[in-house]
């Protein structure tokens, strides 16, 4: 959130899926980035222990997918690019969310942000938690900050299951090669975005002005393709992603 | 002297003379009926008392749907193990006994064939491959059925079985979603029907992609179906789910379901579902 505070200006916030209610932990926003139209979503988390719990640390119900697929329909509709801030540990597991159907909310955003016509660029800012990360990170470009990580499974979860012992989670951590660094060679991300010092938290201004200098590349290389190159290009990226195997 | 005097005293053992009778029997996990097996399977792995439909493997799935003459497709690729992964077993072991208990190379089989007088592209998963999880192949494998039906324009078909996506090739699988959503996309904007049938187990990263995307979802009754497993769930709020809660009666009561359909009447169900959909 600080991030996208501190990139665009302008924000004029948009609640609600116009079916169940409001999210608070997923945002959506009609912005400027550097005076150009553009719509922003991201999770958030809260600072304050209050304000974490009201935003349920920053994990979205099926109505906060729904109202971030609703505000990208808005800005397919005019034609405005999309940028999404991603950093959550996984969708909301709970009771409400299996009622209203986190699965299908998360299919449904797969299924149209793969033919959105308009650029999408999706940014890792910290953790990207499974299917709950990719619900917003089926882009054009997905680009993870240095320190980022982007897995399927948490590794505390991903340790008591395969170890039956979550205390191994340093273990599967390592084992599930999930730093920016090793997702990047496994070719499901696009760009690393380096970070000032030992982190984005030492410098959050340098942090933010070395990313937005990298949408901006990203947006531009983009806005070279016309539309249809441009689904192209997406289709061809994701209908080739994680090719591990052998033919016989 | 007695009346009765042994003659001698050569008591054949019991175990001598028991008949072997494990695997021909099999106990109902709803009802606890013990079944034989052969009257199980005559009756399409759906206990005659009461009506628990069992898992089933890919295969006899297919032999279920399909008419006799249909062909097998895309079983040639198998996992790199992108991750070298290994937990208390290395991955390429589970990977390789998995190879060898089920005769597959990994957790999906595909087939081209007739169900009733439609052509139809079917991807069927085997949850006895590592849980029925999906990593790079079982994504790619789909992926092929959806282009294979693309060119076709033949109704694309998946049933799943599956825990979700599979730990073992991180990252790599997550992005299988995306992969087939894609591929499914691509499917619906050419307008060929693609029906979903939702078995035990269906959770995780397989119900938040493809097998949530049907034109028609339709499960198997009392199937689990759901995103976030039970026990995650339970650990989560802490306290137990009520009876039912993400079964497919429960997903056809929260509209996520068309319909759920007996395994006996699947195949009628999905032929008049697949003349309505017939591109005209």
């Amino acid at each position: 959130m600080s991030f996208i505070e501190k990139i665009f200006t302008d924000l004029s916030e948009i609640h609600g899926d116009r079916a169940f209610g409001d999210d608070p932990a997923m945002y959506c926003a009609m912005a400027r980035f550097d005076g150009e139209e553009v719509l922003v979503i991201g999770n958030v988390k809260g600072r304050t222990t209050k304000e974490k719990i009201f935003r349920k640390f920053g994990m979205p119900d099926p109505e906060g997918y729904r109202k971030a697929l609703r505000a990208m329909k808005l800005a397919e509709k005019f034609n405005r690019p999309v940028f999404t801030f991603i950093d959550l540990m996984g969708a909301n597991p709970g009771l409400g969310a299996e009622e209203r159907g986190q699965a299908e909310a998360i299919a449904r955003n797969l299924m149209e942000m793969s033919r959105l016509r308009v650029p999408v660029v999706a940014v890792v800012t910290g953790e990207g938690g499974s299917g709950g990360a990719l619900a917003l990170a089926v882009a054009d470009r997905v680009l993870i900050l240095e320190k980022g990580i982007y897995s399927v499974i948490s590794p505390e979860a991903c340790a008591s299951i395969m170890w039956r012992d979550a205390s191994k989670r340093i273990q599967a951590a390592v084992a599930l090669k999930a730093t920016a660094q090793d997702i990047k060679e496994l070719g499901c991300v696009d760009d690393i975005v380096p970070e000032p010092g030992e982190g984005a938290h030492e410098n959050p201004d340098e942090a933010a002005r070395i990313l937005a200098e990298r949408l901006h590349l990203h947006l531009n290389e983009l806005k070279q393709l016309s539309v249809e190159d441009m689904l192209a290009q997406r289709y061809q990226k994701l209908r080739s992603m994680g090719q591990f195997y052998t033919e016989e | 002297m007695s009346w009765f005097r042994r003659e001698d005293n050569n008591i054949e053992s019991a175990s001598e003379k028991s008949v072997r009778t494990e695997g021909l029997w099999i106990k109902c996990e709803a009802c606890d009926q013990v079944i034989w097996r052969a009257d199980l399977e005559a009756n399409m792995m759906v206990c005659p008392k009461c009506g628990h439909h069992f898992r089933m493997g890919a295969r006899a799935r297919i032999d279920l749907l399909l008419e006799p003459g249909y062909e097998l497709v895309d079983l040639n690729l198998k996992s790199t193990d992108p991750l070298q992964f290994s937990d208390l077993k290395r991955y390429k072991d589970r990977l390789a006994k998995a190879q060898a208990d089920t005769g597959l190379n990994d957790a999906i089989v595909n087939a081209i064939g007739k169900l009733g007088e439609h052509s139809v592209v079917v991807s069927a998963m085997e949850y006895s491959f590592i849980g029925g999880s999906m990593g790079a192949v079982v994504g790619e494998t789909i992926a092929r059925a959806a282009d294979r039906a693309y060119e076709s324009r033949h109704p694309l078909l998946i049933v799943a079985a599956s825990g979700g996506a599979r730990m073992m090739e991180g990252i790599v699988s997550l992005m299988q979603l995306a992969k087939i959503s894609a591929a499914l996309t691509r499917l619906d904007e050419a307008g060929i029907p693609f029906i979903s049938v939702l078995t035990d187990p269906t959770t995780g990263g397989v119900t938040a992609s493809f097998a949530m995307l049907g034109d028609l979802n339709i499960g198997e009754p009392g199937a689990l179906i759901g995103f976030a497993g039970p026990r995650v769930i339970e650990q989560t709020i802490r306290q137990k789910l009520p009876e039912g809660f993400q079964r497919s009666e429960f997903l056809l009561n929260h509209g996520f379901l068309d319909a759920v359909v007996p395994r006996k009447e699947m195949k009628a169900y999905l032929e008049r579902a697949l003349s309505f959909m017939a591109v005209r």
